[in-house]
């Protein structure tokens, strides 16, 4: 029994490893981590008072040195704390799609498919008819959705097995939806509830809006982690993305994959809803046009996701704060005003192929 | 006996069989398909399984694959019961083919492929060349070369269920269980499929576990038959004494007659009255 396992170590040692994956998916990371850090200095000079280039050096020192005193460096500081949320929020949301997509096997599922958002719109709207403080708004969303998550958890369990029912119904996104549909309820009935004074921060936050976003270390932290986790199960996910069957017989623990999937995706779209509200879109059309022009394969798709959704959720704030600046926008309306045309174009080019 | 003995009271002189099953027991809702199933497969053997719709084929080999649990009695591969089996040691020794099911991405199909290598190397990130080769080989063998580079979800039924197999070729496993083969295969791609199986096991000494509804595309590839009655009977056996027409016509629900032609046997059902 042990002579399989002594051929493939002495295979695996020998055996030259391929180069082209490995130096396109380089290729394109680097690419995209480049287009990261130019997003990332855009956002700093960008904005309704402008910061010149030749000053953006000093006061990024100044910044470092942590004495930003000069005008420049002041305004560099606001806007990078905001860029790094918004970086974070959008590379959570389109991460969590990614695991989305693959744990439902369906490319139509984005992170709210389930539910979670709802169940953060519930509690952040609840702490605000109560309260109102901003941590009470952050600490009602985050505890929403986690009571969702939990929720589904219990009620979907079976689901989350895998290899063991055949020809099951598609419990968890089942109960997911419904769940998804009771919270709307709720979100609705507590608009109409609410007094005036109340309202319009309500839809700012059920929109998605990042004014109020702070930097945290928080949600880099459930990035980081749950981007190095896939990044590990990088190719399982991809047979669990093809097959069921397949994944379980090649030797992926399936059910222990799932699971660690439906964790991840949670608590990304956790992070992320509690820092930005529900900004739409960025889930769906960040993994959809990864796929579109990197391929399925999990292991360039989960950071190249990451970093374009991050990417895109920055420059969709930068003209949400500079398009009618003073005035500031909803990032969530932008981002559904940019999503909605480039998902139609690319379901259009995918038809014709 | 001591206890010491007594583990290994039944290994055989030769060495264990590919698979086996002690006492099987296979029920879906209530019914009972297969009931105390003693089976075994040896290397070298070609077994196919026939039975109505609905008589336990394919739960019988996602059983044996250990995608589904028994509802009784336990099934050995090579002589250890399935539980005892880490994951990706037993994807190296049997591999499965499903049935057809819709591809969600677009892989392309040499990706699909080349992931039916990971038990050779699950800890590492990317494929070596040597998996790049044999999975181009085996495309080669189902004379899907051509299709490599194209998405999945664009190709035909048949076009997607010979990749299907090159995958379950490149896992290169001892002991192969397939779920219809030649669903959707055309007829010259269905007998060089079946070909190439019964080559696998003669010069290769696989252990192939086919379910088919064509009684004819297995004679002469088939050494051996699986019954299912559908009733909880079965019969096994090697294929001369197990596709009489008695046994057939009791299994299929419609009689068989067996009709000699220029050497060879040829199953024909008797027309409807």
């Amino acid at each position: 029994m042990d002579t399989p396992d002594k051929s493939v170590k002495m295979d695996d040692g020998t055996g030259k490893r391929h180069g082209i994956g490995r130096g396109r998916a380089a290729l394109i990371i680097g690419a995209l981590l480049a287009a990261s850090l130019a997003s990332l200095l855009l956002a700093g000079v960008a904005g309704s008072v402008g910061v010149p280039l030749a000053e953006l050096a000093s006061g990024l020192v100044d910044i470092l040195r942590g004495e930003p005193v000069s005008l420049p460096a002041v305004l560099l500081e606001l806007r990078l704390a905001r860029a790094l949320a918004a970086f974070a929020t959008g590379a959570a949301l389109a991460l969590a799609g990614v695991m989305m997509q693959t744990l439902l096997r369906n490319p139509l599922a984005d992170p709210y498919v389930l539910g979670v958002s709802s169940g953060a719109s519930v509690g952040a709207l609840a702490a605000m008819l109560v309260a109102g403080a901003a941590w009470m708004v952050d600490a009602g969303a985050f505890a929403g959705a986690a009571a969702i998550s939990l929720l589904l958890y219990l009620l979907a369990r079976r689901d989350l097995r895998g290899g063991q029912a055949e020809g099951r119904a598609p419990l968890l996104l089942l109960t997911g939806v419904i769940l998804a549909a009771g919270c709307s309820a709720l979100v609705t009935l507590m608009l109409s509830l609410a007094p005036d004074t109340s309202l319009r921060g309500m839809v700012f936050w059920l929109m998605g809006d990042l004014s109020g976003a702070q930097a945290a270390w928080l949600p880099w932290l459930v990035l980081l982690t749950s981007l190095a986790i896939a990044m590990r199960e990088a190719r399982p996910i991809n047979l669990l993305a093809l097959h069921d069957d397949a994944a379980a017989t090649l030797g992926v623990r399936v059910g222990a994959l799932r699971k660690g999937l439906f964790v991840c995706a949670t608590l990304l779209t956790a992070s992320a809803v509690t820092s930005a509200g529900s900004i739409g879109f960025v889930g769906l059309i960040v993994p959809h046009g990864c796929r579109f022009a990197f391929g399925a394969d999990h292991r360039v798709l989960l950071p190249a996701a990451t970093l374009a959704g991050g990417i895109f959720l920055l420059l969709a704030d930068i003209l949400a704060r500079t398009l009618l600046a003073p005035q500031q926008l909803p990032v969530g309306a932008v981002t559904a005003l940019i999503g909605v045309p480039v998902f139609l174009f690319q379901l259009h080019q995918l038809h014709r192929k | 006996m001591s206890d010491n003995m007594s583990a290994h009271y039944d290994r055989p002189l030769f060495g264990y069989p590919m698979i086996d099953t002690q006492s099987l027991q296979l029920r879906i809702a209530g019914r009972t398909l297969v009931d105390q199933l003693e089976w075994q497969a040896k290397p070298g053997e070609c077994w196919c399984v026939i039975g109505r719709n609905g008589a336990g084929k394919t739960t019988l080999l996602r059983t044996l694959a250990g995608l589904r649990q028994p509802d009784g009695g336990r099934v050995r591969i090579d002589g250890r019961p399935l539980p005892q089996w880490p994951p990706l040691q037993l994807a190296r020794q049997r591999a499965f083919l499903p049935q057809a099911k819709s591809d969600a991405f677009g892989y392309r199909a040499i990706d699909t492929v080349l992931a039916a290598r990971y038990p050779f190397h699950a800890g590492s990130r990317w494929e070596s060349d040597s998996d790049h080769e044999a999975a181009l080989a085996a495309l080669q063998a189902v004379g899907a070369a051509g299709l490599a580079q194209r998405d999945v979800r664009t190709l035909s039924g048949g076009e997607r269920q010979r990749v299907a197999i090159a995958s379950l070729l490149a896992q290169d496993a001892a002991l192969m269980l397939l779920d219809e083969p030649a669903n959707a295969l055309d007829l010259a791609h269905q007998a060089s499929t079946m070909a190439l199986l019964s080559r696998l096991c003669r010069e290769q000494q696989k252990t192939v576990l086919m379910a088919v509804h064509d009684l004819n595309l297995v004679y002469g590839i088939a050494t051996h038959a699986l019954l299912l009655m559908g009733d909880g009977q079965w019969q096994a056996g090697p294929v001369a004494g197990v596709m009489t027409a008695e046994l057939l016509g009791r299994c299929l629900g419609h009689p068989v007659e067996l009709v000699p032609h220029h050497g060879r046997v040829v199953y024909v059902a008797a027309p409807c009255a």
